[in-house]
């Protein structure tokens, strides 16, 4: 039966911010999606509230809402856009959750509209753990002995019967938030405390631990018609005990034998049609035991998950392409296999190379968090690499992460009791377990003592001793020899380890390949190890004798991407170089994307004319570079566009021959060198805030004298704001660089004058070299010193006097001109006291290129890429690319960080404190936008926190320096009817200035004699709405953390700046004023 | 580690290295594209004569035991696999691929670029073979010594695989049905399949004879799998026809399909490069349900994959086609108790989702008792 000719519009739900266990790869998902709905003909509406996902541009719906994704906005877009059914399992657990909202709320009955995929019972089937138990069973399978609870004395009853240690899993949870493993009572109380607090259903299962267990994933499809195939076998090389999303994966399966693999086939077959699956993916977790084959059935995910993604990419399989032709009443037999063109999807990809998955994590970003691996996710994103073996994936994914510390070495000899130390440190899964693994087993450790400390399976293990075993040959001095070489390449090694194994130079170990010509050929991911002939470039590299790569006579654009998510470089930079690669096809260039994330549109074989699958390394980037020009002309590379990451790269590739279209390396460099950049400003007469480099303590508090404190310091060494801190006296000065630094001359700390209570504004702009093209003018709505990031912003900037705008702008082309920008440039300014000073300017896309394209219509990532390739922006002007004029912002658009707090906590179980400051710390991001400032925050809100109270009790705590800012926005909570509580300081300061305040008691202060309650047990207690807390510093006051990690484990709305405090009351008052619009972004840029 | 070489007929050369048994060896060059089951693979009786080159990179890695084994012995007359692993590790393991390979004698090559040949084979078609491991021959020699080795079409392989004695698979637990199994390559897990559904089996030499089959009272006659060219297959093609005049139920597998269709009155012909991998969508074109199915053929046979057609023994059709090609993977009779796929519904290795065809075995022995005429 072809498709259901029934359905004419279809309402497809995003996934919302990016946050851990729920990132980029919904937007791959839901791209693809709209991309099928669109070509049906089918009217697609979709609702997301993130502005930095390529599936809300315009073109990609018909009605695009970015509006938060709760059933009540969900319902009037329903109201207004009557769509015939929703496709609401290509959103992860957030649209799931909202397709459940919606069938509770009665809005889908209400207006006769269905859920296509899967329908509510099946979603139940297979999210709630005592039905899905009880159908494991029906079908022969068994689950780990388990039992559900819904308060902390059936947990802990619980317990007692299965025996410490226990996992504990909450229900209708992604990215297994709020689970953990308790080996005795009280983190047993703090894990499953929060995990009922997490679970929407207050429902937390607690498991007999299976931890060390192998475990697999398999990701399997269904048809209308009952036809089930399996699209991958994913093996976690870190057994049971990590969360498969920080788990190191495989695919396929390494370990199991045919017998075993049919019996896991055969138990999700029955699995999918048991819960009910009715089309489209889903993807099942078994836990084998590595001594005797027992499988134990652990959860399955009825809709596509990140797994989905990793398996798309890791077969060429596109499940959510393929998934949403089901939903719409195609059979897998009906589908064309996109790759071979003569066979259909209803086949099983058989993989002829390894894939291999490494998650990336942030922990440097909290400091204070655990640093343990455990059933909860808290990586931040992830790299995959493919190859032709184990062993040359893994390497391969190990450098993608661009980690330092990440690719394995081999240092000369061990310090004195390393081995023994690290026998131990391998039992307790962290961030570089398999580094630890890998120096254990290079310091003489036996493969059995490994195992029996880590529990990762003997093949894994004795492939890394292998790998050890050929670095020791690498390391042997004398020639080079092509062999050797060869060798070394086949195994993943790159030229830089090479390198470092015989103390040459990476240059030389590269001139020593070039000249026994060992250059990497190019293999194609094609679905079915080559039986049929592939017709999609989808490529990776490896060293052995035939390359696939076909000659074009078009001239070649590469593009490089950005690699893994992490803090600070994520999917905005991604929807630049999809944006760069669909308009350049449009240009008639042939497009080549090089990157290593598998969660991200831009390694969707569909989305550039070739798609290299490799490392974001200079070695590798070269050895596509000239892959690619043995096959045809090569115009240049684009590295302005994938963030840091290819950025970094340039000057390499400069250096050796490759054209760099776009801004040059020496404007890049112009712009990042503090001292050449200061050069630049002063000839334009720009102010930059005074500044000085301390190579001493002394020194940083000479300086700090000369500029006058508050002071902003950092090390000089590192990017992105880390270890940057805002220190208003000597004494935190002093204590900074003892506690953060190992300051040298080598490594000086930067001083900077930090503009206190300044306004903070961003620019994003386009230079051709003669024109500037003003794409938007952000204002962030905390002051300066909040990392940009991290900082919600408005568009158009509300504060900014006209004459101000005017001098922002001329600031901006002088700066374009100056740094020698071809492309994007964006800029931070501070405006203090009517004064406009240049904090930085990046020549390069930034994060906040999608929000201002979103507000403004202008495709700004689209505009730069046609402009590196020699385009002009007068020339886009007549095209119609770019309006007359400037960007202008289409109503009010407010963009809100999403931080994630609720993922992290400390060894003795506390959250981690959840205050903003100058180091990023966000995952992602959210829009509103309406017609007023109120509404549209209030939206933001919304979508990143939860809702806003529109009545009860508000507690207030605010710094010195911010008492007086507090009073205005106070005074306009208790007009609005709400009751504010206040400690001690605060209620004084507040009654003086004649508002009304309950005084309670302090955390410090204990309860009372009369048993009265502290704040924090008030929180607990849920009877505080919305929490104000502006703290001194990090981590100096115990009861503000006490505060705000207390609202982060409730859930309770928590605001840590005066200037968030006066927008979230301005939101408040527009929620009180009733109905929320809803209007879709085609209609705003109408 | 010396190097091997691997030399195709059409002069083609692949470099790697000396693995398993060293020495030389002579074959038909096929490619199987399944990641798991290489233990069920070597042990396939279908593989004699043929070197089989892995598709899926890493073998060895869970070792080999006794209860995967599709034979007693390793049949192939060559294995090219792009990594061997050097350690086992599984709990069902017994002994290592590599051991087994050296105690069998079968010649291997590692590191080859298996992509790149797989490519190859499937450009050109399957072709002579030779593993050239740890010898001393100029290329010239090696080629021409390919070129001399024995081709598949036109083989006869039969005698070299089928038993040479009769024996019992008792039933799993209440006997119902005898079956005669013509033992023409057949894999262990063929009759327990068809044990564990209540059925005797009698695994027949494959020079058994009409009467002696008929001596046997069967409920049923299975033909089996095998190596070698169908069309060299008279005998047993006589043996069918004379079991098809008699009525009794029919059901063949793999080779076992080929001779029915033969039977039947169609041409068998060699497909360019075959089906060997465990990802195989076969339609049933009665149900419209896909089955993911384990395939290992180098011939086909040709039959009109629409409608029915007419043979002697009345008419007929073509039950299951193969979606990625065309080609035809099933037969059956209208009006009479026949049917042949060309897959492996016994899997070992590979899916389960053709198991009904057993069933469906049982089901046409149940309505067409032997000595009871049809309808």
């Amino acid at each position: 039966m072809p498709r259901d000719n029934s359905i004419k519009s279809v309402l497809v739900i995003g996934s919302g911010p990016i946050v851990i266990g729920q990132a980029c790869e919904f937007d791959y998902s839901g791209t693809q999606a709209c991309r099928v709905l669109r070509a049906e003909g089918i009217r697609v509406i979709l609702v997301n509230s993130n502005p930095a996902t390529i599936m809300t541009d315009p073109e990609f719906a018909d009605a695009t809402y970015i509006e938060p994704i709760t059933a009540e906005y969900i319902e009037k877009i329903i109201e207004i856009e009557r769509p015939d059914a929703i496709l609401a399992t290509l959103g992860g657990q957030t649209a799931l959750n909202a397709a459940i909202a919606l069938s509770e709320r009665g809005t889908l009955a209400k207006f006769n509209v269905k859920l296509i995929g899967a329908d509510i019972p099946a979603i139940n089937r297979g999210e709630n753990r005592e039905l899905f138990r009880a159908i494991v069973e029906k079908v022969g399978g068994k689950s780990s002995k388990s039992i559900i609870c819904h308060t902390i004395d059936e947990v802990l009853a619980a317990a007692a019967v299965l025996n410490y240690p226990v996992v504990v899993r909450p229900s209708f949870t992604m990215g297994g938030l709020g689970s953990g493993i308790a080996f005795d009572e009280s983190t047993l109380r703090q894990i499953a405390g929060a995990g009922l607090t997490h679970s929407p259903t207050t429902e937390v299962l607690i498991e007999e631990s299976i931890i060390g267990w192998k475990e697999y994933e398999l990701e399997v499809m269904r048809d209308h018609k009952d036809n089930v195939v399996i699209v991958c076998t994913i093996e976690n090389v870190d057994p049971m005990g990590v969360h498969t999303g920080d788990s190191i994966t495989v695919a396929p399966a390494m370990t199991l034998t045919d017998v075993e693999y049919q019996r896991l086939r055969d138990l999700s077959i029955d699995i999918i049609r048991e819960v009910g699956v009715a089309t489209g993916g889903c993807n099942i977790q078994f836990a084998v035991n590595p001594v005797d084959g027992r499988i134990i059935v652990i959860e399955m995910n009825p809709r596509v998950s990140r797994s989905s993604a990793l398996a798309s990419k890791a077969t060429g399989f596109p499940i959510a392409k393929i998934a949403t032709k089901l939903a719409i009443g195609y059979s897998l037999d009906e589908i064309q296999n996109d790759i071979t063109k003569v066979t259909p999807a209803s086949f099983e990809p058989t993989l002829d190379y390894v894939v291999v998955k490494a998650p990336r994590f942030a922990f440097e970003k909290f400091a204070d968090a655990d640093p343990r691996l455990t059933t909860t996710m808290k990586s931040v994103g992830e790299a995959m690499a493919i190859g032709r073996s184990f062993a040359e994936a893994l390497q391969k994914a190990l450098r993608s992460l661009e980690r330092k510390e990440a690719p394995f070495a081999w240092p000369v000899a061990p310090k004195s009791g390393e081995l023994e130390a690290l026998l131990k440190a391998i039992e307790i899964p962290t961030e570089y377990r398999l580094q630890q693994v890998q120096r254990a087993l290079w310091w003489g450790a036996s493969i059995a003592d490994v195992f029996s400390a880590c529990k990762i399976d003997p093949w894994f293990l004795n492939q890394i001793a292998e790998l050890n075993e050929a670095a020791r040959v690498i390391a042997i001095p004398g020639e080079l020899t092509d062999e050797l070489l060869r060798n070394a390449k086949q195994l993943g090694f790159s030229d830089k380890q090479i390198a470092d194994l015989r103390g040459l130079s990476e240059a030389d170990v590269r001139a020593a390949r070039a000249n026994f010509n060992v250059h990497a050929v190019y293999k194609t991911v094609d679905t079915c190890a080559a039986e049929f002939e592939a017709f999609t470039p989808y490529h990776y590299s490896s060293y052995e004798e035939e390359t696939e790569v076909k000659s074009r006579t078009k001239p070649a654009v590469i593009i490089l991407g950005s690699g893994p998510n992490r803090i600070g470089q994520g999917i905005e930079f991604d929807y630049s170089c999809v944006h760069a690669s669909f308009t350049l096809r449009e240009s008639n260039f042939e497009t080549v994307m090089i990157n290593c994330n598998p969660e991200t549109v831009s390694t969707d074989y569909d989305t550039s004319d070739r798609l290299y699958f490799e490392p974001l390394t200079l070695e590798d980037v070269l050895e596509i570079v000239r892959a690619e020009e043995l096959a045809g002309p090569v115009l240049g590379v684009i590295t302005q566009l994938g963030g840091q990451t290819p950025l970094g790269l340039a000057a390499g590739l400069k250096a050796a021959g490759v054209n760099i279209l776009g801004t040059s390396p020496e404007a890049i460099n112009l712009a990042e060198d503090r001292g050449e950049f200061g050069e630049v400003l002063a000839q334009q007469n720009l102010i930059a805030p005074k500044f000085g480099m301390a190579a001493s303590q002394l020194e940083a508090l000479k300086i700090a004298h000369e500029i006058g404190y508050p002071v902003l310091v950092r090390p000089s060494f590192v990017l992105g704001g880390r270890g940057m801190e805002i220190v208003y006296d000597d004494e935190s000065l002093a204590g900074f660089i003892t506690r953060a630094t190992d300051i040298t001359p080598y490594r000086p700390v930067l001083v900077d004058r930090f503009l206190d209570s300044a306004i903070e504004i961003d620019v994003d702009a386009l230079f051709d070299g003669e024109e500037l093209f003003l794409g938007g003018v952000m204002e962030h709505i905390e002051e300066a010193g909040i990392h940009s990031g991290d900082s919600a912003c408005v568009l158009p900037a509300m504060t900014v006097t006209p004459a101000m705008a005017a001098e922002i702008s001329v600031a901006t082309e002088k700066i374009a001109r100056g740094v020698g920008v071809r492309g994007l440039i964006n800029i931070q300014f501070a405006i203090a006291d009517q004064q406009l000073y240049v904090l930085e300017a990046n020549p390069r896309a930034s994060r906040t290129v999608p929000f201002v394209s979103k507000a403004t219509g202008v495709p700004l990532a689209k505009a730069a890429a046609r402009i590196s390739v020699g385009a002009t922006i007068a020339q886009l002007r007549s095209e119609a690319m770019l309006p007359a004029g400037n960007g202008e912002a289409k109503g009010i658009s407010v963009k809100e960080a999403v931080l994630p707090w609720n993922r992290f906590r400390r060894v003795d179980g506390r959250g981690v404190d959840s205050v903003l400051g100058p180091e990023m710390r966000s995952t992602g991001e959210v829009m509103g936008i309406a017609a007023t400032f109120g509404e549209s925050y209030a939206k933001s809100q919304i979508s990143s926190f939860g809702p806003l109270p529109k009545a009860g009790k508000v507690f207030v705590s605010l710094a010195d320096k911010d008492k007086n800012h507090g009073i205005g926005p106070a005074k306009s909570l208790i007009d609005l009817g709400f009751l504010i509580l206040a400690t001690t300081g605060t209620a004084a300061h507040l009654r003086e200035a004649g508002i009304s305040v309950t005084e309670v008691r302090k955390y410090s202060e204990g309860q009372g004699a009369m048993g009265e309650r502290t704040i924090v047990d008030l929180l607990h207690a849920g009877e505080i709405d919305l929490v104000i807390n502006t703290p001194v510093g990090r981590g100096t006051r115990a009861d503000g953390w006490m505060i705000r990690t207390a609202a982060i484990q409730r859930s309770i709305p928590c605001i840590t700046t005066t200037a968030g405090f006066a927008a979230a009351v301005a939101g408040i008052a527009a929620l009180q004023q009733g109905e929320m619009s809803v209007k879709s972004i085609q209609k705003w840029l109408a | 580690m010396g190097k091997a070489l691997l030399v195709l007929e059409d002069g083609r050369i692949f470099t790697g290295r000396s693995w398993a048994a060293v020495g030389t060896t002579f074959g038909e060059a096929v490619f199987s594209t399944g990641m798991t089951g290489y233990q069920e693979t070597l042990t396939d009786p279908s593989y004699h004569k043929q070197v089989v080159i892995m598709t899926a990179p890493h073998i060895g890695n869970t070792g080999m035991n006794i209860s995967d084994e599709e034979s007693s012995k390793i049949w192939v007359s060559g294995f090219v696999v792009r990594n061997p692993s050097a350690i086992v590790s599984n709990w069902r393991s017994e002994r290592s691929l590599e051991d087994d390979l050296i105690a069998q004698g079968v010649v291997g090559i590692r590191g080859v670029d298996t992509r790149a040949l797989t490519r190859h084979l499937r450009d050109r078609g399957a072709m002579k073979v030779g593993i050239f491991s740890g010898t001393e021959f100029s290329i010239e020699e090696m080629v021409s010594q390919v070129r001399a080795s024995s081709a598949m079409s036109g083989a006869y392989l039969t005698q070299d695989v089928s038993t040479p004695k009769p024996y019992v698979v008792p039933a799993v637990g209440e006997k119902r049905y005898t079956v005669a199994a013509l033992d023409l390559g057949i894999k262990a897990a063929t009759p327990r399949s068809m044990a564990a559904r209540g059925i005797e089996v009698h695994v027949l030499p494959a020079t058994t004879s009409f009467s002696q089959i008929l001596a046997l009272k069967p409920d049923g006659v299975f033909i089996s799998n095998g190596p070698g060219d169908p069309a060299t297959m008279n005998e047993t093609v006589e043996l069918v026809r004379e079991v098809l005049h008699a009525k009794i139920p029919i059901f063949g597998i793999c080779f076992g399909h080929q001779i029915l269709g033969r039977a039947l009155g169609f041409e068998s012909y060699k497909l360019t490069f075959g089906h060997r991998g465990i990802n195989q969508p076969v339609i049933d074109k009665v149900s419209e349900k896909v089955e993911i199915t384990a395939h290992n053929h180098g011939f086909a046979i040709n039959a009109p994959t629409t409608g029915t057609f007419t043979t002697v023994f009345g008419p007929g059709q073509v039950t299951h086609v193969n979606l990625n090609d065309d080609v035809v993977e099933g037969l059956a009779l209208l009006e009479q108790p026949a049917f042949s796929v060309q897959y492996h519904p016994e899997a070992a290795a590979g899916p389960h989702d053709a198991s009904y065809l057993f069933d469906r075995f049982v089901d046409l022995m149940a309505a067409n008792p032997v000595g009871v005429v049809s309808a």
